[in-house]
């Protein structure tokens, strides 16, 4: 009690980090493992008995294509945003500084604007008589507009549009901090550029490599109104039948289960990255 | 008579304008351990960088045993680095870091697991081939940096401030090894330091440094004991500059210099010395004797200050013109005289012969050294 008094600040802040994990991330998370073990109840959304139904629905042929086609689309997402990351956050890394400070900022601009906006923009963009289809049309490179809006495609572009930030900022971390010494030391024991980049550049970047796809792949299955904007009824994502399940099909258990199962996919890629950070020795012995 | 290995031909460099180094040239000898020093910002690390291939001259040629190295990239050339830093790969093993110059040769499994294990043994660490970099202490790094480099037994060694980061006992240790170690391979070592004590300790021949031209090029004792210019002998060591002014020439190669009103015989210097002209004498801290005030010999003075190092006793003495004297003397329980309390007058005087002469550098006169 008296170090209460003693560190009012102190016991002030640790009071509000606490209460604010408990109540807004343990208990709000408690409560969805809670419903997707759950009976579904048209009433009162969930009831007793416990049951594993919802995770036995999961295997249901009909949403694990769901599942698959939106871990594939994320799969791509991720792979376009690291192969367009990657490159970008090493050559911003080399830039002078002021350069790569005017630079992050105006990666940095966009998250001013909503994202539902901005994906807005991108269907008029998209659009049959779109502003891309319009240019194409008009330079003469294509004589009829492209399908390009409701396709596979066009969701994979909005997301790697929205998401593209998110890879290259801690890309750019681990590229910024990678020293020059090393470099330097690889070719000087007789190493070329390739086994440089193979042996010394690529296990030095991985945990930003990791911790990028971690950034992507997650929400790239979970921005729901991506696909229904851009995407059409055939490109759902993991969010769409989050959404679906939660406000249309009053089914809260499955739900719930399918929110369950990304974030066990979260809980994955973190521990792939603590170990991969642990192995250059970054988080202590 | 060794010969030339590396040959640096009018080697010059600039960034943003500036020169770093100056249409340099300088020869290293096969097996010897050489000393690059100089404060920061002379050049000895742009110098070492292009040994080594990492900058390349806006002018010059780089030559090793008669081949032309100038355009070579670093990974062809027959020469390693020990980093200041180390830079061991921080995501290897030691093992991994030691092999990884023979995994790049491409050599069999069994020679890099050889060779790796002999070189760990020879730094005293084949225990501790297991660990990673973060594990291991800065002296233990060190030695890793060390066995990595040596380990394709390159023509040449290049150490950039190698013993900076470490503190001072494991320093003169690590002096101790390095100079073990250059001996036992036989490689020529590169050394690049700003320390002046560790440059005369360990090395065959040092070379001062200044703005990227090179000030002196001797053996150590050269460099101390005749400094080329009033640089070196600021740079390397403490000095006493007292004015002196010349008396007469002699006909024995000797001249006589007026200081502080004592008329002294010196040998005649290298460069000409006309009668009135002003020069620089001169005198390390240990050339100075510090004598009773009842002496006839030398320069009245009063201690202002008194050090005691262990094995010398040195002493700050301010002469009654105000020029301060720095001598420093071994230390001898047994004699009485040696001890002078602060405020007792003293004169100053020094070993005949130990002087060193040096002419006025109008410009230079200046220029202050922080170093």
């Amino acid at each position: 009690m008296r170090s209460v008094m003693q560190q009012p600040f102190r016991t002030a802040v640790l009071v509000l980090v606490w209460g604010w994990l408990l109540f807004l991330v343990l208990a709000p998370n408690l409560l969805v493992v809670g419903a997707s073990v759950m009976t579904r109840n048209p009433g009162s959304f969930i009831s007793l008995p416990l049951t594993l139904d919802a995770y036995r629905q999961l295997l249901n042929p009909l949403y694990l294509d769901v599942f698959l086609h939106s871990l594939y689309m994320a799969g791509m997402t991720t792979l376009i945003c690291l192969l367009i990351g990657y490159p970008f956050a090493w050559a911003l890394s080399k830039l002078p500084k002021q350069r790569q400070v005017l630079l992050i900022f105006l990666l940095i601009v966009p998250f001013w604007t909503n994202s539902l906006v901005r994906t807005y923009a991108l269907k008029l963009i998209l659009a049959t008589n779109g502003l891309l289809n319009n240019a194409l049309i008009s330079i003469g490179l294509i004589d009829e507009p492209m399908r390009l809006l409701y396709t596979e495609g066009a969701v994979i572009i909005g997301l790697v549009y929205l998401l593209l930030p998110f890879m290259i900022l801690p890309l750019y971390s681990v590229f910024d901090d990678l020293k020059e010494d090393l470099l330097r030391a690889s070719h000087d024991l007789g190493a070329g550029r390739l086994s440089t980049f193979i042996h010394v550049i690529v296990p030095l970047t991985l945990p930003g490599v990791l911790a990028g796809v971690m950034l992507v792949l997650l929400p790239a299955m979970g921005l729901f109104f991506v696909p229904d904007i851009l995407g059409g009824s055939r490109n759902l994502l993991v969010g769409n039948v989050i959404k679906n399940q939660f406000l249309d099909a009053r089914n809260w258990p499955f739900g719930a289960a399918a929110s369950i199962v990304l974030t066990v996919t979260m809980a994955f890629l973190m521990f792939a990255h603590r170990l991969s950070k642990r192995r250059i020795g970054e988080d202590g012995a | 008579m060794k010969q030339t290995l590396l040959s640096l031909r009018n080697l010059t460099k600039q960034f943003d304008g500036k020169k770093v180094l100056d249409s340099l040239d300088l020869e290293i000898l096969d097996g010897e351990f050489i000393t690059l020093l100089g404060p920061s910002g002379c050049g000895k690390t742009t110098l070492l960088r292009m040994m080594a291939g990492f900058e390349h001259a806006d002018a010059g040629t780089i030559t090793l045993s008669g081949q032309d190295l100038t355009h070579t990239p670093p990974e062809n050339r027959p020469l390693n680095t020990v980093f200041q830093n180390y830079a061991l790969f921080p995501h290897m093993s030691v093992f991994d870091n030691v092999a990884y110059g023979l995994k790049m040769e491409k050599r069999p499994k069994d020679e890099i697991q050889q060779r790796v294990i002999d070189a760990l043994t020879m730094v005293q660490l084949e225990d501790f081939a297991k660990r990673k970099p973060h594990q291991l202490s800065g002296g233990q790094q060190q030695r890793v940096a060390i066995a990595r480099a040596v380990i394709k037994r390159p023509k040449l060694l290049l150490l950039d401030e190698p013993l900076s980061a470490l503190d001072y006992k494991l320093r003169r240790t690590m002096q101790i090894e390095l100079k073990r170690l250059q001996r036992e391979l036989g490689i020529t070592f590169v050394f690049v330091t700003h320390d002046q004590e560790e440059a005369l300790s360990m090395s065959d021949r040092v070379v001062v440094l200044k703005d990227g031209q090179i000030q002196q090029l001797g053996t150590p004792r050269e460099v101390y004991e005749r400094p080329a210019n009033l640089f070196t002998a600021r740079f390397v060591g403490e000095t006493n500059f007292f004015p002196g002014r010349v008396d007469a020439t002699n006909g024995d190669d000797t001249i006589t210099v007026d200081v502080f009103g004592l008329k002294r015989n010196f040998r005649k210097p290298d460069f000409a010395v006309n009668r009135g002209q002003e020069l620089h004498v001169l005198l390390r801290p240990e050339d100075i004797r510090v004598l009773a005030p009842e002496d006839h010999d030398g320069v009245a003075g009063e201690v202002v200050e008194r050090n005691y190092k262990g094995s010398t006793l040195d002493s700050v003495i301010h002469l009654q013109d105000g020029t301060e004297v720095l001598a420093s003397e071994f230390f001898d329980e047994d004699d009485p005289a040696f001890d002078y309390r602060l405020g007792e007058p003293v004169r100053v005087s020094w070993v005949d012969g130990w002087e060193w002469l040096l002419p006025q550098e109008a410009a230079a006169e200046e220029a202050s050294i922080d170093a």
